[in-house]
C-alpha cells in the first residue's frame, strides 16, 4: 500500500475497487430483492411471448442482457451532453441501434431462430426494462456503475423468463431444450397440456413464480 | 366485408393482450380505475389507427427493397429494412408527440383526462408491435388502417375489463404474496381462457 501511494502520490488517493461491497449490490439486488419481472413488473410483454421453448428464451435473454448492458454504458458516457427535454428520444434511438445490430447478427448467424422470435425482437425496443434502467440509473451514474447495473437487471430478467420457459416446455411438449426428458425417466404417459402452450399457461406460471418468490422475500403490494 | 372480417379478428381473435402479450406493462399498472383504464384506451385506439397506416406508407415507399424506385433509377435497388426499428419508432414518438399537441388545442378536457398516459403510449409495446405484424403480414394500406383500429379496441376492451375486475378485488381477501401482480396475472390468464373460446369462430 505505502510502496503504491509513492508512485501515485495523488490520484489513486480514493479509487474504490472494482467489485466493491456498493457495486456488488448493483448486480445482486435485481436478482432477487428487486426484481425487474416480479417485483417491480417490468419487460412482462417480451417474458412472456417467447417462453414457449427454452431454445428461443436462452437466445432472448442473451439478446436482452446485451441491449440492457451497451444501452447503459452508452447513456451513461453521453448523460451531460444530452438536454433533458431530448432525452426519451436519444435513448430510444440507442436502444433501436443496438437491437437493429442484434437483429441483423441474429439474422445473418441463426436464421431459424430469427423467424421463430419474428417481430419480438424488434420489441426489446419498447421492453419497459431498458427505458427504464436508462431513465433510473444510467443518466445519473458512472459507466461502469451503469454497466453493472445492467448486467443485474438482465439477469434478473433472464432467470424469470428461463423459469417460466423451463415449466412451459416441461408440461406442454415434454420436453426441455428439445430433448424429451419426461419418456428418457420412464413417464410416457403424462399428457402434453395444452394450456400450457398457449398464452394461458405464461399468464398463470409467472403469476405462480410471483407468489412463490414474494413470499420467500416477505413483500407484499398494497 | 373482407375488412370487415379482419376488424372482428384482430379485435377478439388476434388481440394484442391475450394472444400477443402486447402492451402488458401499461395494461397492469393503468388497469386499477375502470375510468384511467378507457382514458388510456381511447388514446391507444387513437394512436395504434394512426401509427399504423403512416408506418405502412413508410415501410412501401421507403424502405422496402426497390421502394425508393420512384426517386430515380439509380435507387430502384436499394433495401433499407434494416431501419425499420429506428424509423418506426421515431415516427410512433412523433406521432405520440403530435397527438399530445392536437388533443391539447382542440380538447383540453380530455388533455386533462389523459394527461400523463399520452406520452407513455410511445413505449407501449403493442403500437410498435402492431406495425411490425402489419409488415409481417403483408397487409393493404385499407387492411393497414382497420387492423390499426381493431387491435386498438381489442387492447381497450381488455384493459377495460381488467379494471373492472381490479376493482372488485380491492374487497377480496388474497394471500398477501399473491396481492397485486401475482393475483392479477392469474386473472388475465382466466380472461384469455375466455378470449381463447373465439378461437372455434372461422370467419
Amino acid at each position: 500500500m505505502s510502496t503504491e501511494t509513492l508512485e501515485q502520490p495523488v490520484v489513486k488517493k480514493q479509487a474504490e475497487p472494482l467489485f466493491s461491497k456498493r457495486r456488488k449490490r448493483f448486480v445482486m439486488d435485481p436478482l432477487d430483492d428487486d426484481n425487474p419481472v416480479t417485483i417491480q413488473v417490468l419487460g412482462i410483454c417480451s417474458a412472456l411471448a417467447v417462453t414457449v421453448k427454452m431454445e428461443p428464451t436462452l437466445i432472448m435473454s442473451v439478446a436482452v442482457v446485451f441491449v440492457i448492458v451497451f444501452s447503459n454504458l452508452i447513456t451513461s458516457l453521453v448523460r451531460n451532453l444530452v438536454p433533458g427535454r431530448v432525452r426519451i428520444i436519444v435513448q430510444l434511438g440507442i436502444i433501436a441501434t443496438l437491437v437493429t445490430v442484434v437483429s441483423e447478427i441474429l439474422k445473418a448467424y441463426n436464421y431459424e431462430m430469427y423467424k421463430v422470435l419474428g417481430a419480438f425482437v424488434g420489441l426489446i425496443i419498447t421492453n419497459c426494462i431498458v427505458m427504464g434502467r436508462l431513465e433510473a440509473f444510467a443518466m445519473g451514474n458512472k459507466p461502469w456503475d451503469s454497466v453493472l447495473d445492467g448486467f443485474g437487471s438482465g439477469f434478473g430478467y433472464a432467470w424469470v423468463i428461463l423459469t417460466v420457459a423451463f415449466f412451459r416446455e416441461l408440461l406442454g411438449s415434454g420436453t426441455v431444450f428439445d430433448y424429451p426428458i419426461l419418456e428418457k425417466i420412464g413417464l410416457v404417459n403424462i399428457q402434453n397440456n395444452g394450456l400450457m402452450v398457449d398464452s394461458i399457461g405464461a399468464f398463470m406460471v409467472l403469476g405462480l413464480i410471483i407468489w412463490v418468490q414474494r413470499t420467500r422475500n416477505g413483500y407484499v403490494e398494497h | 366485408m373482407e375488412l370487415f372480417n379482419l376488424g372482428i379478428k384482430s379485435i377478439f381473435i388476434d388481440n394484442m393482450i391475450f394472444a400477443y402479450f402486447l402492451g402488458m406493462c401499461s395494461f397492469l399498472a393503468v388497469s386499477k380505475k375502470v375510468t384511467t383504464a378507457l382514458g388510456l384506451g381511447a388514446a391507444v385506439v387513437f394512436v395504434l389507427g394512426i401509427t399504423v397506416p403512416v408506418d405502412w406508407l413508410v415501410q412501401e415507399y421507403i424502405l422496402k427493397e426497390g421502394a425508393l424506385a420512384w426517386l430515380g433509377p439509380q435507387f430502384a435497388e436499394m433495401n433499407l429494412e434494416f431501419l425499420q426499428f429506428i424509423m418506426f419508432i421515431a415516427i410512433i414518438a412523433a406521432m405520440v408527440q403530435l397527438v399530445e399537441m392536437v388533443v391539447e388545442k382542440f380538447s383540453p378536457s380530455l388533455y386533462g383526462s389523459l394527461g400523463i398516459f399520452l406520452p407513455l403510449i410511445a413505449v407501449n409495446c403493442a403500437i410498435l408491435g402492431g406495425s411490425l405484424f402489419m409488415v409481417q403480414r403483408d397487409y393493404t394500406l385499407a387492411e393497414a388502417s382497420v387492423y390499426g383500429v381493431g387491435s386498438g379496441i381489442g387492447w381497450m376492451f381488455a384493459i377495460v375489463a381488467l379494471a373492472a375486475v381490479r376493482e372488485k378485488l380491492k374487497y377480496s381477501n388474497v394471500p398477501d404474496g399473491l396481492k397485486g401482480l401475482g393475483i392479477t396475472m392469474i386473472i388475465t390468464g382466466l380472461m384469455g381462457i375466455a378470449f381463447k373460446s373465439f378461437i372455434g369462430i372461422a370467419i
